[in-house]
């Protein structure tokens, strides 16, 4: 190789370095960052009186910072959309990967993934103009803006991961074992959930909880639907505020060193590790189909 | 009786001819071996038994194939009866992810047998009969992937004796098999032959020699020849057979 080919690769090497370990660098400064200004929020308040509260008044005097009705409004909403979306996305990458005729199969995919690619503001508000009243009416609620509404939109979001993950799941499972179940008289159905299913559960799992990553982490769509009243909720029925929604819309009042600035931190702490649970057991179970 | 009689038996896949003609008489509680080189229709013939050609959806089949006195290519055959009466083992052996044990009674699961019989007795019994029963009984509950291929292979014959078939179907049983496991499986052939017909695809020309009754030669999608396995292996009739015994082509 003469001298300036090597220079070039080089440079080329070092240049593929520094973006590599940049994209990992701000991940860490990122989390540092969260790390310090949430955590400054305990040198106020009590970790316990944070989490346990069930007050939410940052703007009162003196102000409550319980975070429990925010916890309990981010699970209801979640287990609302995965009541929804896990039966209806699983039964659907059946259908895809199972049933459907190739021709069809690609069509429904490729439907599918488009849909995740709609914008989770235009999603809330399609479910603002058309669900919200829809509840309000079916149930005889004072208002449409409930927990139930933000599941089911929020079902819409995750059902595009579970189906197309779980789908590919399926569809890895080795033909034999298929071939195997029917030539021993298994009907298609006796096969699917009898082998398919069972063989193809780890998949599925892992779409599931990417599924719920993606839902617990929506901020927009629950905004928008919700009602965002910071209150324990008791019934899907009533308004609930989640753990997103609660820091997308207080940033812009909260005063920068103050208390309220700091929980809100606080919040996306509890957030972070929510998500990262989920998905670290997602990865999980992906890489045990890997093996 | 468990004879299977094929009367002109067509078959194609869209446009190509994988069967033609083909008549003959499988014997009752005998090994019938059909032998013949690469895509000379044996497996599509073999899989015709239990109407697995079936999943893929370009086939067409013309003809009668006569299992228990009813024409098994009729539309309105029973599919997973005739299934349960016509048990398949595979190339590579394929049992179930499951355990040991869920391998041998999912067959009684799905077609809701309730005999006086245990499921115990029926996992006991089922592996006995492919002699497995010695190295596993403390291991039921392992999954099945665990086990050597050979050891899988009898599993999955042991999972087809469980649903009491009358005859099987083995597709090149041996080949993802070692030398050893292969003398082995072979014994366990003769074995069930008193039990059960067999009919066995091969590309192993000694292993036809050494454990079926009768042979069956096939060239491209035709039955060349029939008969006795001493006498196709010894005085074959037609001028192909013998070439391809003496390893003229395939």
């Amino acid at each position: 190789m003469n001298k300036i080919g090597k220079v070039k690769e080089f440079f080329i090497e070092k240049l593929i370095v520094i973006c590599g370990s940049l994209s990992i660098i701000f991940v860490i400064l990122i989390f540092i960052f969260l790390a310090r200004e949430g955590l400054t929020f305990f040198k106020y308040e009590s970790i316990k009186d944070f989490i346990f509260g069930r007050n939410w008044y940052p703007l009162s005097n003196p102000a409550r910072f319980g975070v429990l009705p925010l916890i309990l409004g981010s699970v209801m909403v979640t287990l609302g959309a995965m009541a929804i979306s896990i039966p209806l996305g699983v039964a659907c990458a059946f259908y895809i990967a199972e049933i459907v005729n190739p021709k069809m199969k690609d069509i429904l995919k490729t439907g599918i993934e488009l849909l995740a690619a709609i914008p989770s503001v235009v999603i809330g508000f399609v479910g603002m103009v058309t669900l919200v009243p829809m509840v309000k009416k079916i149930f005889h609620l004072p208002t449409g803006l409930t927990a139930l509404s933000g599941s089911i939109m929020l079902a819409f979001m995750a059902m595009p991961t579970i189906v197309s993950i779980a789908e590919d799941a399926i569809t890895a499972v080795p033909k034999r074992y298929k071939e195997a179940a029917l030539a021993l008289g298994a009907t298609h159905w006796q096969a699917i959930y009898k082998v398919i299913l069972v063989a193809a559960a780890p998949g599925i799992f892992a779409a599931i909880m990417l599924g719920i990553g993606r839902v617990i982490g929506e901020t927009m769509a629950v905004m928008m639907i919700t009602g965002n009243a910071a209150v324990i909720p008791h019934t899907l029925l009533e308004p609930v505020r989640t753990l997103t929604a609660t820091i997308a819309a207080e940033m812009g009042e909260a005063i920068r060193g103050s208390n309220h600035y700091y929980a809100l931190y606080a919040v996306g702490i509890i957030l972070f590790i929510i998500t990262f649970v989920i998905n670290f057991i997602a990865d999980i179970f992906l890489h045990r189909i890997k093996k | 009786m468990n004879d299977i009689i094929v009367e002109n038996l067509n078959l194609w896949y869209d446009k190509f001819h994988a069967l033609e003609n083909v008549s003959m008489k499988i014997n009752d509680k005998k090994i019938t071996a059909i032998i013949g080189p690469s895509g000379c229709g044996k497996s599509t013939l073999l899989r015709v038994f239990n109407r697995m050609n079936d999943l893929i959806e370009t086939v067409r089949m013309e003809g009668k194939i006569i299992i228990d006195d009813e024409n098994i290519l009729s539309p309105e055959t029973d599919l997973v009866a005739l299934r349960k009466k016509v048990g398949m083992v595979f190339q590579r052996p394929n049992p179930f992810p499951l355990s040991v044990y869920k391998n041998i009674t999912f067959g009684l699961e799905i077609h809701g047998i309730n005999s006086e019989d245990s499921f115990d007795n029926i996992v006991e019994n089922s592996l006995k009969s492919v002699l497995l029963w010695d190295d596993l009984k403390d291991k039921l509950k392992k999954s099945a992937l665990e086990l050597s291929l050979e050891q899988q292979q009898r599993l999955c014959i042991a999972r087809l004796v469980a649903v009491k078939p009358e005859i099987l179907l083995m597709d090149e049983p041996c080949s993802a098999l070692d030398p050893v496991s292969t003398a082995r499986i072979e014994e366990l052939m003769i074995e069930l032959k008193k039990n059960y017909s067999i009919v066995i695809v091969t590309h192993n020309m000694q292993q036809a020699a050494r454990v079926s009754d009768f042979t069956a030669f096939m060239y491209l999608g035709e039955l060349i020849e029939y008969n006795d396995t001493n006498n196709i292996f010894t005085r074959p009739e037609k001028k192909q057979t013998e070439d391809y015994l003496t390893g003229r082509y395939g």
